[in-house]
């Protein structure tokens, strides 16, 4: 009945969330400990594992819908994690895109310090471990205060942006390298904002109340 | 487990008088399964469950054509004993039907008629039964009291109890919740889910999203023909069938 | 358009107020008679009989042609035993019928039989004492109380049937089905489950045959015939409130007229009584049905 459905299926979301973000520290640790088997770790085997994931919660929530009609906050969990399922989707892509940009990285000469890059990367997975924390337990102060968080995750990725402009500037060989860097930073932006899209998702589940788009009502 | 409870159709039709009103029915239901039966009003689900355990032989002038098996053995054959056959496919009804007896009497009546007499026993299976039926908490200080000042859905469930007393392999509903509350419903709905580790249950029922809850198969008749008959997920979401398609989400009917 | 619909509804309004109200006082008159013309008759009986009603009448028989004093015991007894006969007779063959009409009979069938209990219902009464003189009285060659029984309980019959029948059908179908269903045989559904549903109605029916016959006179002057004193066996002739009621009433004894009347009283009182009591058991049967 829908009880069990939709026990199992937050059970199946938290299992892909868990999987997401040890994909992404993996790929992190994997560039700054200069480890490839790590990397290939992530790309060849964790996320082919989310895509089957994601087809499985896809096809579970449709059923739910098809099956129970669930109506409020039933409806809105089961909507939401339709959502969620397409962020980590997304997350795992991301996590792929740092790895194979982490596996040109440490493939050519080391271009300075990763310290910056390694703080943005902290910020980002403890996001999501926030976010995923806080749809365990429907904490909706938690979701909140994540929101707050992405703006630290993408001041570190202007900073790092701006160093490394200068830094093409002076030497143009090292151009390649600094743009797979660039894009690390990037895909971590992105999963951040992921992250807070999820965060935004919880919130709904538990008050059905969006804060999507307007920060202002995000502590109303 | 119990894996005793099958029915199978085999190109069965039906008639009443000169109206063809089954027609080459063939399905397969599994021990232990749910099945719901759903489709226009008139299209003739009900007379197909009321085949199950004969209860069309009421009916004059109709006739039955092709074959229902039981645990493998025709029950339109002639030496079948209908007696035993309700016995072990027992029904429940859209009215709930309590006797004018006392709760504890409704259910012993069944038994006391085969002429099971010891008191032990018969308390026992009253009991028990009630338990399955997820009554007895409500009813086990006033077993005694009319079975008709109960609620609609205890009457419901205290005629589900009755057929489960007599140890039926098979339990058919005729759209058993029509007449009930969402809460009361949504218990029946539970207890079917309970039930079906033990008893194979075939529903009848208008409501759509009651086949789609409960059921693992569903079959789709119209004008007397069986439409669609597979997995309850697939039937409510991937429809093979554009008349199903049609039904179910409202185009017709 | 709308304004001259609207207009006219305003013009009658007064003339509709005083129809609607004057019917409703012609109705309330129409019930008001009613019961004054029943008021009116008890009284009478009462004011007339009272002075008869001791308990001599209850206890003592007759006394002689002439003499004042003495009672209707045996007639009291009488009635009590024809009516007991008169349900032996009716209820069992018309409960019988209305059970077969309703759960058994082809519709055409069950028509004609029907139409015949209508037609039979018509009967005069002293048609259906002709009757139980024929076949009773007469092989037997003396006026009994089984002939008397005999004729009230032929009676009962067409209304019990019909009444009975009405009531059985009533009882929802799928109740009886619930029953088959449960691999139970017809009759002990039909005895089981369906007559006790229907038992209310059916005991109300049996009630009012009963009334309709406790009363009546014309089929027990050739059957029971009435006896002076208790009848010490089925087969001899019986008294009965209605016969003496009737045989004092025509006599030329005041005496005689003032227990005329109480005998009345007497009559409707206990008809009233049996009534009573089946009310009370129809009445706390539903009780316990609904659960209180």
């Amino acid at each position: 009945m829908l009880r069990e459905n939709i026990t199992e299926l937050k059970h199946l979301l938290i299992q892909d969330a868990g999987l997401v973000e040890d994909m992404i520290s993996r790929s992190m640790r994997g560039l700054l400990e200069k480890n490839p088997d790590m990397l290939y770790e992530v790309v060849k085997h964790q996320e082919p594992r989310v895509n089957a994931y994601d087809r499985s919660i896809d096809e579970m929530c449709v059923q739910t819908i098809a099956q129970f009609e669930p109506v409020a906050k039933d409806l809105r969990l089961v909507v939401m994690i339709i959502k969620m399922n397409k962020d980590l989707e997304r997350m795992a892509d991301h996590a792929v895109n740092i790895s194979e940009s982490g596996l040109y990285l440490i493939a050519n000469p080391f271009l300075g310090s990763y310290d910056d890059l390694r703080f943005m990367g902290d910020n980002t997975v403890s996001m999501l471990k926030d976010a995923i924390n806080a749809f365990v337990n429907e904490d909706v102060k938690l979701a909140q205060a994540i929101c707050d968080r992405d703006n630290i995750v993408d001041e570190a990725g202007d900073k790092i942006l701006k160093n490394l402009t200068e830094v093409m500037r002076a030497k143009k060989d090292i151009v390649p390298r600094a743009l797979a860097l660039m894009r690390i930073a990037h895909n971590l932006e992105r999963i951040a904002d992921l992250s807070t899209n999820i965060s935004e998702e919880v919130v709904y589940i538990v008050e059905g109340r969006d804060i999507k788009h307007h920060k202002s009502e995000r502590h109303e | 487990m119990n894996l005793k409870g099958s029915i199978k159709v085999n190109s069965l039709n039906f008639y009443y008088g000169a109206h063809h009103a089954l027609k080459n029915i063939s399905i397969i239901v599994e021990p232990g399964q749910i099945v719901a039966m759903i489709g226009p009003s008139g299209c003739g689900k009900s007379t197909l469950l009321r085949l199950f355990n004969r209860m069309n032989d009421l009916i004059p002038s109709s006739r039955v054509e092709g074959e229902i098996l039981i645990d493998g053995v025709n029950i339109y054959d002639k030496n079948m004993d209908v007696v035993s056959l309700r016995r072990r496919v027992g029904m429940v009804f859209q009215k709930s039907t309590p006797f004018p007896k006392s709760i504890y009497d409704n259910i012993a009546y069944g038994l006391k008629i085969v002429g099971i007499k010891d008191r032990r026993i018969l308390a026992e299976t009253v009991e028990r039964s009630l338990k399955r039926a997820a009554l007895w908490d409500e009813v086990k200080d006033h077993l005694g009291k009319s079975a008709m000042s109960l609620s609609g859905g205890q009457q419901q469930r205290l005629c589900i109890a009755r057929a489960i007393a007599v140890s039926p392999e098979i339990i058919l509903m005729d759209e058993p919740c029509s007449a009930l509350d969402p809460i009361a419903t949504a218990r029946i709905e539970e207890l079917m889910g309970t039930l079906k580790d033990e008893y194979t249950i075939v529903i009848v029922t208008h409501n759509m999203q009651q086949a789609a809850r409960v059921s693992d198969k569903t079959a789709f008749l119209m004008h007397g023909q069986i439409i669609e008959f597979t997995k309850t997920t697939d039937f409510f979401t991937k429809p093979s069938n554009k008349i199903t398609e049609d039904y179910i989400t409202g185009r017709f009917g | 358009m709308k304004e001259m619909i609207q207009k006219s509804f305003e013009r009658t309004r007064l003339r509709r107020e005083i129809w609607e109200k004057s019917m409703v006082v012609v109705l309330f008159l129409c019930a008001i008679f009613v019961l004054f013309i029943l008021f009116n008759i008890l009284w009478h009986l009462i004011v007339q009989g009272i002075s008869s009603l001791n308990l001599d009448f209850f206890t003592h028989l007759p006394k002689a042609v002439g003499e004042s004093g003495g009672g209707m015991a045996n007639a009291i007894v009488g009635t009590f035993v024809l009516l007991i006969l008169a349900v032996c007779v009716g209820v069992p063959m018309g409960l019988g019928a209305g059970i077969y009409l309703s759960e058994f009979a082809h519709q055409g069938f069950a028509q004609t039989v029907r139409f015949m209990t209508d037609v039979m219902n018509g009967i005069p009464s002293i048609v259906f004492g002709i009757f139980a003189y024929t076949i009773c009285v007469m092989p037997m060659k003396t006026f009994s109380a089984i002939s008397g029984g005999l004729a009230l309980g032929l009676m009962m019959i067409p209304m019990i049937t019909r009444t009975s029948e009405q009531f059985i059908k009533m009882v929802p179908n799928q109740l009886r089905e619930a029953g088959l269903a449960l691999g139970i045989p017809q009759w002990r559904v039909i005895l089981d489950i369906v007559l006790p549903t229907a038992i209310g109605g059916i005991m109300t029916g049996i009630m009012v045959a009963l009334a309709r016959v406790a009363g009546e006179t014309a089929p027990l002057l050739f059957t029971a015939f009435g006896n002076r004193y208790y009848a010490h066996s089925l087969t001899q002739p019986i008294a009965a409130l209605p016969l003496q009621v009737f045989d004092y009433a025509i006599s030329p004894f005041d005496d005689w007229h003032r227990q005329a009347w109480a005998g009345a009283v007497v009559l409707i009182g206990m008809v009233f009584l049996i009534n009573i009591w089946a009310q009370y058991f129809v009445a706390s049967r539903n009780r316990w049905m609904s659960g209180k």
